[in-house]
């Protein structure tokens, strides 16, 4: 008998909370899908909504400036590590025999002291990110570490693939994870969603350094990325980048590292400063 | 009349748990039903792409490099030695969940259903060796109260934000931070979230503590979904491995500590620098650090650390000069054919 009650007990909860839930989520459905504010209930739209920006679009706010804060690898972005250490990045061979001929003086009378700040080497250095919209579809990401700028590129975004770049060429797309809802709504967009991440994908790369010391990265190479904002309690705001870098010249399995960035109140400590080779 | 009784206790039961615990399953049917709830079982294989050496071989001894600590941290871990984490009644202590995060381990996360409702109420945390079961709950029970017992493994409620899970974890004992010794009290809160991206999981910590902190630490780390990996956790009996007198606790008194100055004497850094603080993480202090800092000609130690390239020569790990041999003949050729008689 105990055994019954304990049963119906859990049945009868467990029937209050999917029916909570069910009409909870009813309703958040009913006004994503419903008439646009402001029309009279039932009168369908006949305009087509238009498609979301990458500015609109935005499921939470990036802009403004952020911070690394380097916890982490400390010895090897805070300052140059010694020539030779590749200690954590899964190089290959061919990529030790790069890095062990890294001369940061070859690297200055060619003009390239810039090449431990291309986009997969910029945002492990210590740096603050500006980060602000160029126009709906571009979002400028700018660090004060070597002066350099990033653009993410929204909506159907065609890379020109000219000549590889230091910052390459990179698309972008939020991941909201929200459930199709049988085609695009009529009327004005939608509210964005509340929650998601960033996905960028940079291509076109020129050949940089994954560390400063000489830790080489080729043409050939891929970095994804996926921006994620993590809310505290204290009402501190942290952007955590997770990034991959592929690379089948000079790495045997992809590189997986992420990056820790807290967002400031304002833009009183950028300080930008030129690349330097060591 | 039984069952009038029955029924009325369970509306009863119901009205009065439902503020606290059904809240956390509502959460939870909710989240599924809009698709932001995802399933993080499965055992994650951690790459070690960062931190190689904290992680795997552990730090040197007074390298409290990007650590945001203050004086009493650095003092507890300057008496630390390594050596007595091998006393018996030392051997079975659990490192503290934070773990997850700063271990060499991989990660097993199991969820835990709700036979009727299919609700997630928990997801069960843990690792390879030695580490307290990070338990989660999701279904909304509150935690203990302070003076509740503390424990290697905490008190951890979860919810999720969007497709993220955001854990909250109080009730830890003291522990150590890093293996040289840097501590956390059992002041210390962690707040934790797990945001999966395709095949890959990406557990942020984030350490607030009181007592040894100067800042609210965070850390990251990536696991793969792997269905090869090894997690097994490994029980411990307890040892005498190293015979001592009654009493006898190893550790160094203030001042006294000899390896103090050999991490950065290694490195060329400045003793201020070895010795970390929250000023230390940002990039202001880099670019100060970077007019005076000339880094030592050549990688000497764990140059290969986490890559292939690392051989073993005089049992020192050292990175291979060459590419690899070419594949070994197979140990027992095929026998050649002889020749025909003639």
């Amino acid at each position: 008998m105990g055994a019954q009650v304990q049963t119906r007990g859990r049945l009868l909860q467990s029937a209050v909370v999917l029916g909570i839930a069910a009409l909870t989520f009813s309703t958040l459905a009913a006004q994503g899908r419903g008439a646009a504010p402001g029309a009279p209930a039932g009168q369908a739209p006949t305009t087509p909504a238009p498609p979301a920006t990458g500015k609109s679009g935005a499921p939470f706010d990036l802009t403004g400036t952020w911070v690394s804060v380097i916890t982490e690898d400390w010895r090897w972005r805070m300052v140059t590590p010694p020539k030779g250490d590749y200690a954590s990045v899964p190089i290959n061979m061919d990529a030790k025999k790069a890095a062990d001929a890294w001369d940061p003086a070859k690297d200055e009378a060619a003009g390239d002291a810039c090449k431990g700040y291309g986009a997969p080497g910029v945002m492990r250095q210590p740096t603050r990110l500006r980060v602000s919209w160029q126009d709906d579809n571009t979002m400028k990401v700018e660090a004060d570490a070597g002066t350099q700028t990033r653009l993410l590129h929204f909506g159907d975004w065609k890379a020109p693939g000219g000549a590889a770049t230091l910052q390459g060429e990179t698309t972008a797309s939020w991941e909201t994870g929200a459930r199709g809802r049988g085609g695009a709504p009529a009327g004005p967009p939608p509210p964005p969603p509340m929650f998601g991440n960033l996905k960028t994908v940079t291509k076109n790369l020129r050949p940089g350094y994954l560390r400063k010391n000489g830790v080489p990265y080729s043409d050939k190479t891929t970095v994804t990325e996926y921006w994620d904002l993590l809310r505290q309690p204290n009402g501190d705001q942290w952007v955590v980048i997770t990034t991959i870098v592929d690379d089948p010249t000079y790495l045997a399995r992809t590189w997986i590292t992420s990056l820790n960035f807290k967002k400031e109140p304002n833009g009183s400590k950028w300080d930008a400063s030129p690349c330097s080779a060591r | 009349m039984l069952r009038t009784l029955a029924a009325a206790f369970t509306l009863a039961w119901v009205a009065v748990t439902a503020p606290a615990f059904a809240q956390g399953q509502v959460q939870e049917a909710q989240a599924r039903l809009q698709g932001t709830a995802i399933d993080l079982s499965g055992t994650w294989a951690n790459r070690l792409h960062e931190d190689w050496i904290e992680r795997a071989p552990g730090p040197h001894i007074g390298d409290y490099t990007g650590l945001p600590i203050n004086d009493e941290a650095r003092a507890v871990a300057d008496a630390y030695q390594v050596s007595m984490q091998n006393m018996p009644e030392r051997q079975c202590i659990l490192y503290t969940t934070q773990y997850i995060v700063m271990g060499p381990q991989n990660l097993r996360i199991e969820q835990e259903l709700d036979p009727i409702s299919g609700a997630v109420v928990a997801f069960h945390m843990s690792g390879t060796v030695d580490r307290a079961t990070h338990d989660v709950w999701m279904d909304g029970r509150p935690h203990p109260s302070p003076n509740a017992p503390h424990s290697a493994g905490g008190f951890s409620t979860g919810k999720w934000e969007g497709r993220m899970l955001t854990v909250t974890t109080t009730h830890l004992k003291s522990g150590l931070v890093w293996r040289n010794g840097v501590p956390h009290s059992d002041q210390a809160t962690m707040v934790e979230h797990y945001a999966r991206h395709e095949n890959m999981l990406t557990v942020t910590m984030i350490l607030t503590d009181p007592v040894y902190w100067e800042e609210p630490f965070i850390r990251s780390a990536t696991f793969e979904l792997d269905a090869n990996t090894r997690v097994l956790p490994e029980p411990c009996e307890p040892q005498v491995e190293i015979p001592r007198s009654p009493g006898e606790v190893p550790h160094y008194l203030p001042g006294e500590n000899p390896y103090l100055a050999e991490f950065p004497k290694l490195y060329n850094l400045s003793s201020e620098a070895a010795r970390g603080g929250a000023k230390t993480t940002y990039p202001e202090y880099g670019k100060a650090l970077r007019s005076t800092y000339k880094a030592p000609d050549k990688c000497t130690v764990y140059c290969c650390g986490g890559t292939t390239l690392t051989v073993m020569n005089n049992s020192q790990a050292v990175c291979r000069t060459d590419d690899p041999p070419p594949a070994t003949p197979p140990a027992n050729p095929p026998a050649a054919v002889p020749p025909p008689r003639k």
